[in-house]
Parts: C-alpha cells; structure tokens; sequence
C-alpha cells in the first residue's frame, strides 16, 4: 500500500485498502478558521449534541480577518470565540498567541506523522510535510467531525513524483511545487495523493517540504505527503510528546503514475497570472513592474523564507514605487525573526511587517490591490481577484524572487541584487 | 426529482474565489454570498439568474479554497444543478454534504450551450438539452454518497445516526 491508503487502512480498521473504496475514518485532529468554523458551528447546532467529540482534538484558529478589520468579521470571531469557550475547546488561540493556521499547528505540536487531520481549509494539505494525512474539507465535514470524530474518505490514487539533482542557489521547494504544476497542471492531480521523493526531497528543509505539501491542493490533490527521516524527527523533538508512527510506501505499493524531474538546472519559478500553473522561469518574466511585493503566508511564511528576505534586503532599499509587505507565520517565527535580527533589516530597508495574518493573501485586509495594480507574492494563488480588483494581477514566486524584484521594482532575479 | 433551468455556461477552472470573492466572506448568511455569486467573471449573473437555472462548466469546477459558502452561494442563487465535466474535491464534498445536486457528464458539459434549456431527472443522471434535442447520462453517485444525498445532507444522517 503506499503512505495515504496505510493511514487511512490503520484509521478505519481495515487491513488494507484500494483507491476508489469509501471509508469512515477515525480523525485525530479537526481544524476550523473564523471563515469556515462559523458556518461549521451552525450546522454543529443542528445534530442537537452538547459537546465535541473531544475537546483536545478540535483546533480553532481566528487567522484570517484578524485582527478583526470590521464589524462582521468581529462577529464572526466572537461566535467562534464563545463557541471555544462554551465547548472548553483546549487549541483555540487568540490574538497575540495565535498563527496563520498551517504554520501555527506544526509548530504547537498537533500534527504528528501517522495521523489524520482534516480542516476547513483547503491547505491543510501542508501537513503532508511531516508525514500526516492531511487534507482540506468544507464547513459541514468538520462539524460531522466535530460530533463523531470520524469522516468519509475516498481513498485517493496515489502518484509518486521523483526529484533529482542538487539545487541551484536561489531555488527552493517553492519553485519545486510551482515547477510541477506547471507540468501536470492545476487539475494534475485531482481527487489524488502525490508522494514527493527522491534526493532532492532529502535533502530538503521541513520549511521547504510544508512549503510543497501546502500547495499540493494547487495541483488539486487530495494530499502531499513526504516520507519521515531525521529531519522531520529533528522537527517534531521537543514539540510532539505523544507516541506516533511514522508510515511508509511498501515496496510493492501501486501508483497510478510515477513522474521524474531532474531539477539540477531549475531556475527560480514565477506563476503567472490567474493560473498556478502559468509558470516558467523567472528569466522569461521582462519587464514585469510591480506595485506591491507580499512575503509571508502559510506557503512561505516560516524562518527559512525570512532569512531569505533578510540576506536580499540587507543594505538595501525597497523600491520607492513598491509596497513590500512581510508577514511572519507564528508569533513563534516573528520573535525569532527578531532576534536574529531580521526584523530590523526589514523596517531599514522600508518594509512593512505585520503581525501573522492571513491578511492580503486572500484579499482579506493589510495589502488589498487596486484595480490595475500588480504584486509577486510568496503566497499560493493568483486567481483572478485573489489579492483584490479583479482587475488586479498576481506573480506566484519564491521568497528570494519576491524580495529581489520589491528591491528592483520589476520582477528579477535574486543574481540581479546579489551577485 | 426533476429539475428544469435555462444554462449558464462556463469554461475550465471555475475557481471558488470568483464563484464568492473573499471580500464577502465576512458574511456567511447564504441569501448575502447570493448577492455576489459569480460577480468577478459574470456581471450579469446575479441579475438574470432565476429559481432552478442550471450552471454547466467545464473541468475542474470549484477549484481553490475549502470555502463552503461557494456551493452556498449558488444554491442561494437558486441554481438547482451543476454539470461539469470534472470537479475540485473539496467543492464535491461540499456540494455532496450541503445538497447542492451536481452532475459529472464530459458530453453535456462540452455540447450544451449557453442559454439552452435543460431538464434533468436526478434520481436517473438524465440530462436533457430541450433545445438541442440531446440527451446526456450523467455518473451515478456511489452508494455511500447516495446515502447523504437522499437523507438530505451529511448533518442529516449524523443527526439519524447520533439519535
Ligand atoms: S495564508 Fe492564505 S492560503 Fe494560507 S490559510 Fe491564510 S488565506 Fe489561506
């Protein structure tokens, strides 16, 4: 079997599994936002039970118009806020303590290899990074979850992806996943499970590794899962107390396809508009003017892509015609941000830094666009409208992309800044 | 059930931030995301859409977010039925979960034109383009799924199941 249909297999008390089967599986955590968990709580009302499954396995996470930037979404807050309260939910976090929800659940230790965790967010897919099945589902599933603890899965095909060759400077697991929706496309991998290998994957940072499982949704997968190794054990020490198991693939698992990407000679990556898909290496993006460069989210919001900022924006100025607006993950990456000093750097060279949200990623607050305006952004989407005006534009790149082009005012690459 | 509906018609990708923008999301009432449903490709939508109209697109309909207020809003819109060649799974899901009928047909998806009109019997899959004089058969759902879809919704039978 490989990763997917093992979990799902141990989850539902089934000794094995093929793709296609429905199966009601035992979830080990239930995520919900202030967008989704309000809708989820309503429907939650109507089974007509008092309590959660289990106040330790629910996580409610008030990221995404938070603070709050008006009345409605205040509301919204506060339903979920009672809601937590009411319920003694254990994982709400509140303004000040809490995260953008991928980077926030990884770092508090609620996702461990071996588990299922769903959440009313499409990029709960991040997980996948450390060996979880971890997928998004709608405002309905997790109050279904909420009450019974188990959902209905359908075991997805799986297909594995090989990577090979050593990464050239300035190429990160961002340009990886763009890279591989560019060749299988936004619809590649729909309903399915990817498994990222290979050596380039070993050698790969846990930041770099979310970073690909995060934007496995964007190739419309089901999940992206990665292997465990001692990185991922280095990752979960000191943050994951409980006992786990860590799941690999059988020598003789069935994938519905198995792809092989040389990436010795990868350039850094740009998505073009309105599609992730859209992308090709960043030397054919000419003349690209900006107005605005997004560094953070839960795609690249962690200390990997802040160092990254920080060595390019070091000694240097934002372009004045530029808006550079950085967002760390965590409360936790912000304050390590700060020690080592990087947030200084940032405020010299003219950024904005802004406490974790989700903010302009979704088009939410602290960095809408203007009609006609365009951004590069380290997040994962450049949809029509995404960011603001539909008549806006957004570049889907790496960290090093996007603050090399907020320092030259056009899109670049990073060489072009430091050589 | 029989469902009848003038089309709307789509293409690939449909994703669910131009289905309802995030700028709405501070709203999740159903009747408020209506009021924006498709507004970012299709101006005109909101205004012409009539009780029971029918949404026929292309591959990969409802990509992008988990937000459940896409398949909302287009039930609200009173859109009875979508057919698309292939759909994000999480639009599934929840168009499954909520009891917004969806339909998987490629052939109908690529032949039925803008503006025709279609009726559709949902308990066969029968798709029928009234002004081209064509019939589809759509996938049938699984029976698990069926399950949900016949008790009304996925909250419905937990309700059954946890009484
Ligand atoms: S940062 Fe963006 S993609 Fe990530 S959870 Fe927030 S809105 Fe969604």
């Amino acid at each position: 079997m490989t990763i997917v249909e093992k979990i799902l297999a141990l989850h539902s008390n089934k000794s094995s599994l093929r793709p296609g089967e429905l199966v009601n599986a035992k979830v080990d955590l239930i995520l919900g936002n202030d967008v989704t968990a309000p809708v989820a709580i309503k429907e939650f009302r109507k089974i007509g039970i008092s309590k959660v499954f289990d106040k330790d396995k629910v996580a409610l996470v008030p990221d995404h118009f938070t603070p709050n930037k008006d009345i409605q979404s205040a509301e919204n807050s506060l339903m979920m806020r009672n809601f937590a309260k009411e319920m003694e939910i254990t994982n709400y976090f509140e303004v000040g303590r809490v995260g953008i929800e991928h980077c926030l659940l990884p770092e508090k230790g609620l996702v461990a290899p071996g588990e299922i965790i769903i959440g009313a967010d499409s990029h709960t897919c991040t997980y996948g990074a450390l060996n979880a099945f971890a997928t998004g589902v709608g405002s309905t599933d997790i109050a279904a979850a909420m009450a019974t603890g188990y959902l209905w899965f359908r075991v997805p095909e799986t297909i594995k992806i090989i990577y090979t060759g050593k990464l050239r400077e300035w190429v990160s697991g961002k340009d990886l996943i763009l890279y591989t929706i560019g060749q299988i496309g936004v619809d590649g991998a729909l309903y399915k499970s990817i498994e990222f290998m290979g050596d380039t994957i070993k050698n790969l940072s846990i930041d770099s590794r979310m970073t690909m499982a995060n934007m496995a949704i964007e190739a419309g997968a089901k999940c992206g899962l990665f292997d465990y190794d001692e990185k991922t054990e280095e990752y979960l020490k000191n943050r994951v107390t409980r006992n786990y198991v860590p799941v690999t693939s059988d020598s003789d698992a069935v994938y519905e396809k198995i792809l092989k990407f040389d990436v010795s000679n990868l350039e850094p990556q740009v998505a073009f508009p309105h599609l992730p898909e859209n992308t090709r290496a960043v030397q054919e993006a000419k003349n690209i003017k900006i107005d605005q460069a997004v560094i953070g989210s839960c795609t690249n919001g962690r200390m990997e892509d802040l160092r990254i900022a920080a060595k390019l924006l070091k000694g240097h100025k934002v372009h004045p015609d530029v808006r550079c607006i950085i967002f760390p993950g965590t409360q936790e990456i912000y304050k390590n941000a700060l020690k080592e000093g990087l947030i200084e750097i940032f405020i010299d060279a003219g950024a904005a830094v802004s406490t974790p949200t989700c903010g302009p990623c979704l088009g939410g607050h602290m960095g809408v666009l203007a009609k006609g305006e365009r951004a590069v952004s380290t997040t994962n989407r450049n949809f029509v409208g995404r960011m603001g005006h539909p008549e806006s534009e957004v570049y889907l790149v790496n960290p090093a992309v996007a603050t090399a082009s907020a320092i030259v005012g056009y899109i670049v690459h990073p060489e072009e800044v430091l050589k | 059930m029989k469902l009848r509906g003038k089309v709307f018609k789509y293409g690939d990708n449909v994703d669910t931030d131009v289905i309802i923008p995030a700028r709405y999301l501070n709203n999740p009432k159903p009747e408020a995301l209506a009021q924006h449903c498709m507004e970012d490709i299709d101006k005109n939508f909101v205004k012409e859409v009539k009780k029971g109209d029918i949404i026929v697109a292309g591959k990969n309909f409802g990509s992008g977010s988990s937000r459940e207020h896409a398949p909302l809003a287009i039930k609200a819109a009173g859109i009875s039925c979508v057919i698309a060649e292939s759909f994000a799974r999480i639009f599934y899901r929840n168009a499954i979960n909520i009891g917004l009928p969806i339909l998987i047909s490629k052939e109908a998806s690529q032949n039925i034109e803008n503006g025709a009109i279609v009726e559709i019997d949902l308990s066969t899959g029968l798709i029928i383009d009234l002004n081209a004089n064509k019939e589809y058969k759509a996938e049938p759902y699984p029976e698990f799924l069926q399950e949900i879809i016949e008790a009304g919704g996925l909250i419905e039978k937990i309700k059954r199941e946890v009484s």
